[in-house]
């Protein structure tokens, strides 16, 4: 928990110095559309990729997003440091880097952590999350690559990189639970990934995609909170340890189109053989 | 399949139930007393002008849009949008001005317009300290009106 709050704090100086950066002009959409940043980059909650594309250009806008996350787990730690632009709310590009700190194996893996780049794309191809009657719809690539796979390697993983593709479709239902507006959204993901590909891609029991779906359903509170959960199904590759689904409880504060801090109780399921890892979830995102 | 396994895609399963089922009960009701509440949460029709009065010092410093409402007949302009927003809300008006998609069909309106419109009457009720509920339920009947706007 200390080192959260450490870790919260330097976020903080950090938010600090990107802010003054992004308060220029963030965009026209609004407030609170563009979502928060995934752990693999992409707009959306934490877990799961939303509709929506990052920040607030709208159709004759640039913009974009810089994103720190961390959550402390059981005998895990995953940090998540990633930017991404926005071409008039059309065509979203992400690059990131994702990090497993490997807190209670460590020692005897005589590793520090598992860590991947991704690189991802989000286009829009349809609709819009507020006016639309059925709502957004957007197609997106997440490329990952592994930056260490002697473990994946040693316990089945069949590649160190690999791509995920998916649909995303998202709607925002005006004053529809206790005249609060509700954010509903749908991910079907094609993937490979062990453990989102921090454990490699294909393995000793499955080496093909697999379809996994993934949602989440958030309700403002007014235009700056939104509470919600997340869940992602996960496919299950590797022989040496069972891999879970995982789903959160998060909470969003969106100020104004400059900031956003995500707070949330992430369940990751089992992670390499250690059961149930869940823990406390933030993340700062700062739009430009 | 394993037990764990099954149960996730039964909570999944559950978590698209009520998704599903939140859609489906966008529009259970008529337009009739739930309206005319709303007519009043606005602050009925004093309210309500004071509110499109706010919105159009908003667009007036508003370089996004502020050209699209040259040269307007701004007390037409605001008696018409007022009334249109009044109807529309259950009160005892009617809306005599063109239809919306006519209205604004040589505008070409931009999403970021359209945007920067929605973006100024959130504030001009947020001005008129209008509840979260209100504001959510007048957004919800005015959204439909993109299309025609828009021109799409």
């Amino acid at each position: 928990m200390m080192r959260l709050i450490r870790t919260s704090c330097t976020t903080l100086v950090l938010a600090a110095l990107v802010i003054p950066m992004a308060s220029a002009d963030p965009g026209s959409r609004i407030w609170a559309t563009g979502g928060v940043t995934t752990i693999e980059g992409s707009a959306g909650g934490g877990l799961v990729p939303w509709a929506m594309l990052s920040g607030y250009a709208s159709d004759r806008e640039w913009g974009g997003t810089l994103a720190l996350t961390r959550a402390e787990l059981d005998d895990f730690t995953v940090s998540f440091t990633g930017v991404t632009l926005n071409w008039r709310n059309r065509l979203e590009v992400s690059v990131g880097r994702q990090t497993l700190d490997l807190d209670t194996l460590g020692a005897a893996l005589g590793e520090d952590e598992l860590s991947q780049d991704i690189f991802g794309v989000k286009t829009r191809l349809w609709g819009d999350v507020l006016y639309h009657r059925y709502g957004q719809w957007s197609a997106g690539l997440q490329h990952k690559r592994n930056r260490t796979f002697t473990i994946p390697d040693a316990v089945g993983a069949r590649d160190d990189s690999g791509t995920d593709v998916y649909l995303s479709g998202s709607k925002l239902f005006f004053a529809a639970v206790l005249d609060r507006n509700l954010l509903a959204n749908i991910t079907v993901r094609g993937t490979k990934a062990n453990q989102g590909g921090l454990l490699g891609f294909g393995g000793d029991q499955d080496d093909g995609y697999e379809a996994q779906f993934e949602s989440s359903l958030g309700v403002f509170i007014d235009r700056r909170w939104l509470a919600g959960v997340e869940y992602r199904q996960k496919p299950d590759n590797l022989g040496f340890a069972r891999e879970d689904d995982w789903w959160d409880l998060f909470i969003a504060w969106v100020p104004d189109r400059s900031l956003a801090v995500t707070a949330a109780w992430v369940n990751l399921g089992d992670i390499a053989g250690l059961e149930n890892q869940q823990g406390a979830y933030l993340s700062l995102q700062g739009s430009f | 399949m394993t037990p764990e396994r099954f149960m996730n895609a039964i909570r999944f399963t559950l978590l698209l139930l009520v998704l599903g089922g939140l859609t489906a009960c966008q529009h259970p009701h008529t337009p009739d007393h739930r309206d005319a509440d709303l007519y009043q949460a606005l602050g009925e029709r004093a309210g309500i002008e004071t509110m499109v009065e706010n919105l159009l010092y908003l667009i007036v410093e508003d370089e996004r849009i502020a050209f699209q409402f040259k040269g307007i007949d701004v007390a037409h302009f605001h008696r018409q949008l007022s009334d249109q927003i009044c109807e529309l809300s259950g009160g005892p008006c009617l809306y005599t001005g063109r239809k919306m998609r006519e209205s604004h069909s040589a505008m070409a309106i931009t999403e970021t317009q359209f945007n920067a419109l929605t973006e100024n009457l959130i504030l001009a009720m947020e001005q008129n300290r209008i509840p979260t509920g209100a504001q959510n339920r007048l957004l919800a009947l005015l959204a439909p009106l993109h299309q025609d706007i828009r021109g799409l």
